[in-house]
């Protein structure tokens, strides 16, 4: 009974979104998408699929350390800014000001080119286990989108944490939990609830960030559509392509986040 | 990839001073000097270039996100439909893919409509090309950052200047657009600072604007560190001097009303 019920509301739901002008968009979409696969250059696709596959996976890879390590630092930041004394205040506050002042090319471009060109100067650091690591260009692109992504997030941790209700933690304190337990149990948690929204968001800003690890010649899925182009100079089959691998990527995200969102109490403070 | 150290010197310290000058040795002042030998004036040049595309792409932004959040609110179902897909699938689509998109299917077209018709083509400008991309961008934020300042204004106020009989051009020009103004400013001053650090990613397309710039003093120069550096210091004085003037002008848009602050 209660299964047809479900079934019935959801067809009804169905038919009121599906009103007679959306079929036809929806027809004009179908044959844009058609015409645009018999008459558009695709014969390219069997040769770089495999390429763009595994660009496809270390652009998520990226994306995954990035936001790990970028959130891990964001939470020192936001709590120093929002009830640390002067001197971790201070440097907080002016890092979050560079980094979300300045682009993020250039941020890039300074650790790949700056950085980079000041290290090979050193023969302690060519003679160390690092050197195998600092010739490449992946370790420049994570950094420079950890830190990105920690500026940015520490702008809205520190909200988060200011936002946590004052009576939780004098309850905490009363209840005589040390000041780690408060951190760990009631003010990490609740700061971490108000944040997750904005933690949608950053996540498909940082994924649209991730293309211009090419510039520095990481091969993601951009440098390989790039490359699509230089070979077979074709100019949009490769960038429409690309374009709805990225809609893809960013739908699935914001699905997951709103799974994650939706289990978490709306209650709260 | 790396260009080659500078002279050699056992002393770190001295590493890293040599670090930020080039081999030649000169002064960083020297190098940052705004007439010719120094490279001070390229950058400047290519700072006033991302300024008139990020003035230029917020304008039209803002023009056309005027335009999509009256369609989206007012229009019939076919413009609220198309408009709720260009918002969508430009925010969901990187900006740098955006951007190449755009720009060669934009000059493409308009050389294709200029033949088909029967004239020259024409080499569009960047800085046209550039304000036209950014803005096209810009447009669907700013759509939905003054959507939701529209629906933010006191329904009675719109019901008013109906029941007045105001026409709706001079609904929009006295009521609509300063009553949404306070609530669309935070927005849409978040915009103006993405558009000014976008035009960064012109410099991908070959547009000269202050990262191109930079980056051609710093590989002529060799000095990375250093051009690098002063750009990014260039950028924020222009971010932290935006902000200044944002507080003015929220003030301004705010007069009358009451401080959130003190209500607390």
């Amino acid at each position: 009974m209660a299964n047809e019920a479900v079934v019935i509301n959801a067809v009804a739901r169905a038919s009121l979104w599906l009103q007679p002008h959306r079929v036809v968009l929806i027809l004009i979409a179908l044959g844009l998408v058609l015409g645009a696969a018999f008459f558009m250059r695709w014969d390219w696709l069997p040769q770089y699929w495999e390429m763009g596959l595994i660009g496809i996976w270390r652009g998520l890879w990226i994306l995954a350390v990035t936001c790990t390590l970028g959130f891990l630092l964001a939470v020192p930041l936001g709590l120093a800014q929002a009830g640390g004394p002067f001197w971790f205040a201070m440097p907080a506050k002016v890092f979050c000001t560079i980094i979300r002042g300045t682009p993020l090319l250039l941020q890039l471009w300074l650790l790949y080119y700056g950085l980079g060109s000041l290290f090979p100067q050193y023969p302690w650091i060519r003679d160390s286990w690092m050197w195998p690591y600092l010739r490449q260009a992946w370790p420049y692109g994570v950094l420079a989108l950890t830190l990105s992504f920690a500026g940015y997030e520490g702008e809205v941790m520190r909200g988060a944490f200011a936002g946590v209700p004052k009576g939780q933690l004098e309850a905490a304190r009363a209840f005589g939990m040390s000041r780690w337990k408060i951190f760990r149990r009631i003010w990490l948690p609740q700061a971490f609830y108000r944040a997750l929204p904005t933690l949608t968001g950053e996540t498909v800003l940082q994924l649209k960030s991730t293309p211009l690890v090419a510039t520095i010649s990481v091969i993601d899925i951009f440098a390989v559509s790039s490359k699509v182009r230089q070979d077979t100079y074709l100019t949009y089959e490769p960038l429409l392509l690309l374009a709805l691998i990225y809609m893809a990527i960013t739908g699935i995200l914001v699905f997951a986040f709103s799974r994650i969102e939706a289990r978490i109490p709306v209650k709260i403070g | 990839m790396y260009p080659p150290g500078g002279p050699g010197s056992s002393n770190p310290g001295a590493k890293l001073i040599d670090a930020f000058l080039p081999a030649s040795a000169a002064g960083i002042m020297e190098l940052l000097s705004p007439v010719p030998p120094g490279w001070g004036g390229t950058l400047l040049v290519g700072l006033l270039h991302s300024i008139e595309i990020a003035v230029g792409a917020t304008c039209l932004g803002l023009l056309i996100g005027t335009g999509g959040a009256y369609g989206k609110l007012y229009g019939g179902p076919v413009v609220r439909d198309l408009l709720a897909v260009y918002t969508t699938v430009v925010r969901a689509v990187p900006e740098l893919v955006l951007i190449l998109l755009l720009y060669y299917a934009g000059t493409d077209l308009i050389n294709q409509v200029l033949t088909a018709m029967g004239y020259q083509r024409v080499d569009i400008s960047g800085l046209a090309a550039g304000i036209f991309v950014l803005g096209f961008v810009q447009g669907a934020y700013s759509t939905e950052v003054i959507r939701g300042a529209i629906l933010s204004i006191p329904q009675g106020q719109i019901e008013a200047a109906r029941a007045y009989g105001m026409p709706p051009s001079l609904l929009l020009r006295r009521i609509t657009l300063p009553a949404m103004l306070p609530f669309a400013i935070p927005g849409l001053a978040n915009l103006w600072l993405i558009a000014t650090k976008d035009t960064a990613l012109l410099a991908v397309v070959g547009f000269f604007e202050l990262t191109l710039a930079t980056r051609q003093a710093a590989g002529v120069t060799k000095a990375y560190l250093t051009f690098y550096v002063a750009a990014g210091a260039l950028y924020l004085m222009l971010s932290l001097f935006s902000n200044l003037i944002i507080g003015r002008v929220e003030a301004w848009a705010r007069r009358g009303m009451p401080s959130v602050k003190e209500a607390r």
